[in-house]
C-alpha cells in the first residue's frame, strides 16, 4: 500500500516537470477529433436549426427566411400533435416498465441463487439485437391474425395489438384525442423486452457495490428484509435510476427503427413518432425545412433530460 | 521533446492532406466522366430502384442489349434497393443537389419528373432524340404529355403499369354466384353477398398508407370520370367539391368491407388474402399480377381474374417509368445512345416481359406477353390515359405526402368534411 502511494507521487512529480509539453501533446491529439465533432455534430446542428427557419420545402433549396413558420405549422398539425402524445406516453410506459422490471429482476438475481450468470445472460441477450430485428419479430408475434392470437384464441380473447386505434382515457385536445393509444402498449412491450436487460445489468452492478456490512448492520438493528430494501438498499440505488432514466429517455425520445420496422405510422397515426414523421416528410415529401424543425424539436426534448443531468454531474465532479 | 511534437504535428498534417487529396481524386473518378484524355469512354451509371425479382432481370436484359449494340460504352447498374424507391429517391436528391448526377435515372413520368427535376432546371430537353427516333407517333400522345413540360420532352418512357385494376379470386366469386362487379352498385351488392357468407369482400393492406391512397384514387376516377379527375390536378376542380365528397363517401363505404387487420399488412399480404381465398377482391396496380404468378404460383384467368375497378371501364391509370438526361454531364451523347436503345421496340420487349409490365410503345411485339399483358396492351391503345396520384404522376411528392396523411386519418376517423378540407388545403400548394 505504502509503496504504491510513493510510486504514485513520484509519477505525479515527474508529470509536473513535463507538464507544459504534455499539455501541448494532449491538445494536439485532441485537435482532430475536436475539429471533426465541431464541424460534423455542432456545425450540422446549427445548419439544421438554420434550415428550420427557411422556406426550403421543395427539392429546390429556398433559403429565404421564414421565421417560425415551420414550427407554427408543426404544432398545429394533427400528425405532429399525435406524435408528441405518442412520444410522451411511450416514454412514460417504456421507462417505467424498464425500471420496474429491471430492478425486480436484479433483486431476485441478487439472492445468491444457483446459475445466476445463466439467468443474467438470458435476460441480457435481447440487448444484443438491433431494434429493427426486434421490430420485425414482434410484428409477427403480435400480428392480430397470425401471431400470439392463435394461441389466445383458446381463451377467447383477441387483442388487436398494434392495429388497435382506440385511445384509452382519451379526450379531445387540440386536433387530437389525448390519451394512451392502445397500440402503443404493443410497441412498448417490444421495447421493454429489449431494454430490460440493460437496466437489470445496471441495477445488479449497483446492488453489488453496496457492501454487505451495511445490510449486516441493518439486520443487527432489527430491520426486516423488506425494511432493508426499502430504507437501506433502494436509496443507495438512486444514482443508478437516474442513469437508467437518462439513457432510456434519449432512446425513447429519438426512437425510429423499432417503430418503422414494426408498425410504421399506424392507422390514424397511433404509433407514429417524430422520427418517423421527420423521415417521411423530408425524404418522401421533400419538406426539408419542416423536417429540420422536427429534428430541432426532438433535440430540445432530449436536451430537457440531458442538460440538468450534465450540470448535475459537473457539480458532482467538482 | 520539441522534436517529437513536430514529428507528430507533421504526421497529423500529412494525414489531413492525404484525406483531402483522396477525396479529390474520388470526386474526379465519379463526376469527371468525359474529362479523360485517354479516349476511354466514361461509364454510364444507370440509376434505378429495380432490385426486386422480375424487375432486376428486366434491367439486366436491357443492359445486356445495350452492351451488344454499343460494346465500346461501359455501363453500370447503379440500382439502390428499397421499396417504392424511397431510398433511391433520397440518394438521387442528394446527388442532384451536389451536382453529381447519374448518367440517367428512373423517374415516374408526370409530376415526379416535371414539377421537381425539370422545374429545378436539372434536365436536358430530348426533342432532337424524339425526332431522330421518330418517337412522336410511337408513344401515345397522352403519355408524351406526361414527360413534357412547355412543349419540350424530358424523358423516355420504358414501361407502363396500370393502376386501376380489380383483382378477384375466381373460385370464390364462382362458388358464391357473384359476378365480377363493373360499377359501384354491383360492387356493393357483391360485397354484401360475400360478407353474408363470411368472406372478406375487399382485401386492403395499408401498413404503408399509399395502398389506401391507391384505392381512393381508383374510386375518385370511377366516380368523377377521366375528364373531371384530370381537373383536380390543374386546380379546375376543388377537392371540397360535392363530387369529391361523394367519392369520399363511396371510399368510406368500401372501407367498411375490408379485412380488420388491414393496418398490419402491406400490399403483398393483401394480395395473398385474395390468392388463398380468404378475401374475394383487391384493388392494386398490375405489379400484383407478378406477385400472383411468380410468388403465389397462380394462373391468370384460372385462379384469379382481373378487370378495371368499378366505373373505370375505358380509363387507364398510368404509372410509367422513364429515363432522362440530367444537365451537367460530359457524355450526354452516350446517354442518348442508351435512351434510344431504351425507347426501341427491341429494348422495350427485352425489359417488359421480365418486369411484368407492358411496353410504352404501341408497336411492340404482342406475342411476347402473357394474356394479361395482351389485354392490357389492347386497353392501353384505346383507353383514356390518366396519371396516377398515389405513384407521383398526377401531383408533386409534397402533395402526395399530405394526401397519404389525410387518407391515413380518414381510414380510421371517416370524417368526410375534414378529409376533403385537408385535401383542399394541401392542394393550395399545387399551384
Amino acid at each position: 500500500m505504502e509503496a504504491a502511494r510513493t510510486e504514485q507521487s513520484a509519477a505525479g512529480k515527474s508529470s509536473v516537470k513535463r507538464g507544459s509539453s504534455d499539455r501541448w501533446m494532449a491538445l494536439l491529439f485532441l485537435l482532430p477529433s475536436f475539429l471533426l465533432i465541431v464541424i460534423f455534430v455542432y456545425g450540422f446542428i446549427g445548419w439544421t436549426g438554420y434550415v428550420s427557419l427557411t422556406n426550403w420545402n421543395s427539392l429546390v433549396p429556398d433559403m429565404s427566411f421564414a421565421g417560425l413558420k415551420n414550427y407554427v405549422f408543426l404544432f398545429s398539425d394533427f400528425r405532429f400533435q399525435a406524435d408528441l402524445r405518442n412520444t410522451l406516453f411511450f416514454t412514460i410506459l417504456f421507462i417505467g416498465l424498464v425500471i420496474l422490471l429491471g430492478l425486480s429482476l436484479a433483486i431476485l438475481l441478487d439472492q445468491k441463487i444457483k446459475g445466476e450468470s445463466i439467468f443474467r445472460n438470458i435476460f441480457f441477450f435481447p440487448m444484443a439485437l438491433s431494434f429493427v430485428v426486434t421490430g420485425v419479430v414482434w410484428q409477427w408475434i403480435l400480428n392480430p391474425s397470425t401471431g400470439v392470437n392463435l394461441f389466445l384464441q383458446t381463451f377467447g380473447i383477441q387483442p388487436k395489438w398494434y392495429t388497435d386505434t382506440n385511445i384509452l382515457a382519451g379526450f379531445q385536445w387540440g386536433q387530437i384525442e389525448f390519451g394512451l393509444p392502445a397500440a402503443l402498449i404493443a410497441v412498448g412491450l417490444a421495447a421493454v423486452w429489449q431494454m430490460t436487460g440493460f437496466s437489470l445489468a445496471m441495477y445488479i452492478a449497483g446492488l453489488r457495490a453496496i457492501p454487505d456490512e451495511t445490510r449486516e448492520a441493518a439486520r443487527m438493528d432489527g430491520a426486516t428484509e423488506f425494511q432493508i430494501y426499502r430504507h437501506v438498499i433502494l436509496p443507495q440505488l438512486h444514482p443508478i435510476t437516474v442513469s437508467v432514466i437518462i439513457i432510456m429517455a434519449h432512446i425513447s425520445l429519438k426512437i425510429f427503427d423499432l417503430i418503422y420496422s414494426m408498425t410504421g405510422p399506424g392507422a390514424n397515426f397511433v404509433t407514429d413518432v417524430p422520427g418517423v414523421y421527420m423521415f417521411e416528410t423530408t425524404f418522401r415529401g421533400n419538406y426539408y425545412a419542416n423536417g429540420a424543425a422536427i429534428a430541432i424539436v426532438m433535440l430540445l426534448s432530449v436536451a430537457v433530460f440531458m442538460v440538468p443531468y450534465l450540470i448535475n454531474s459537473r457539480k458532482g465532479a467538482s | 521533446m520539441q522534436k517529437r511534437v513536430w514529428v507528430i504535428f507533421t504526421m497529423i498534417f500529412a494525414l489531413i492532406l492525404s484525406a483531402c487529396g483522396s477525396s479529390d481524386t474520388a470526386d474526379e473518378n465519379a463526376g469527371g466522366s468525359g474529362s479523360s484524355d485517354s479516349g476511354e469512354k466514361a461509364t454510364l451509371d444507370i440509376f434505378s430502384w429495380w432490385t426486386g425479382a422480375g424487375e432486376e432481370d428486366g434491367l439486366k436484359a436491357l443492359l445486356a442489349l445495350f452492351k451488344e449494340k454499343h460494346p465500346d460504352i461501359p455501363v453500370e447498374n447503379a440500382a439502390v434497393a428499397g421499396g417504392a424507391g424511397t431510398n433511391a429517391k433520397a440518394v438521387l436528391a442528394s446527388r442532384m443537389q451536389g451536382n453529381d448526377p447519374p448518367a440517367t435515372f428512373q423517374v415516374h413520368g408526370g409530376s415526379e419528373l416535371n414539377d421537381s427535376w425539370v422545374a429545378a432546371d436539372k434536365m436536358e430537353p430530348l426533342n432532337d432524340l424524339y425526332e431522330q427516333e421518330s418517337w412522336n407517333d410511337k408513344f401515345p400522345e397522352e403519355l408524351i404529355e406526361l414527360v413534357s413540360k412547355d412543349g419540350n420532352m424530358y424523358s423516355v418512357p420504358v414501361n407502363i403499369h396500370r393502376a386501376n385494376v380489380l383483382w378477384y379470386n375466381k373460385k370464390v366469386l364462382d362458388e358464391n354466384g357473384v359476378a365480377p362487379p363493373t360499377t359501384f352498385d354491383e360492387f356493393f351488392a357483391a360485397a354484401d353477398a360475400l360478407k353474408e357468407k363470411g368472406i372478406t369482400p375487399l382485401a386492403l393492406g395499408d401498413k404503408e398508407p399509399w395502398a389506401a391512397t391507391h384505392l381512393f384514387e381508383t374510386v375518385l376516377l370511377g366516380e368523377l370520370g377521366a375528364e373531371e379527375y384530370n381537373k383536380l390536378w390543374t386546380g379546375d376542380l376543388a377537392f371540397d367539391d360535392a363530387k369529391v365528397k361523394a367519392a369520399a363517401e363511396t371510399f368510406k363505404k368500401m372501407l367498411s368491407y375490408v379485412n380488420e387487420d388491414h393496418s398490419s399488412r402491406n400490399w403483398q399480404d393483401a394480395s395473398q388474402l385474395v390468392g388463398n381465398g380468404e378475401a374475394a377482391m383487391n384493388v392494386m396496380g398490375d405489379w400484383a399480377k407478378g406477385y400472383f404468378v411468380n410468388d403465389l404460383k397462380l394462373a391468370v384467368n384460372e385462379d384469379f381474374g382481373y378487370l378495371p375497378t368499378p366505373g373505370t371501364e375505358g380509363m387507364f391509370g398510368v404509372i410509367t417509368d422513364t429515363f432522362g438526361l440530367p444537365k451537367g454531364l460530359d457524355n450526354g451523347e452516350d446517354v442518348k445512345k442508351f435512351l434510344s436503345v431504351l425507347g426501341s421496340v427491341e429494348g422495350q420487349d427485352a425489359f417488359n416481359p421480365l418486369k411484368g409490365s407492358i411496353p410504352a410503345r404501341i408497336d411492340a411485339d404482342v406475342s411476347k406477353y402473357d394474356q394479361y399483358g395482351k389485354d392490357t396492351m389492347e386497353d392501353f391503345k384505346s383507353a383514356t390515359l390518366v396519371p396516377s396520384l398515389a405513384h407521383g404522376s398526377a401531383a408533386p411528392e409534397g402533395f402526395l405526402t399530405k394526401v397519404n396523411q389525410a387518407v391515413n386519418i380518414f381510414v380510421t376517423q371517416g370524417d368526410v368534411e375534414q378529409f376533403t378540407g385537408a385535401l383542399q388545403s394541401a392542394a393550395a400548394e399545387l399551384k
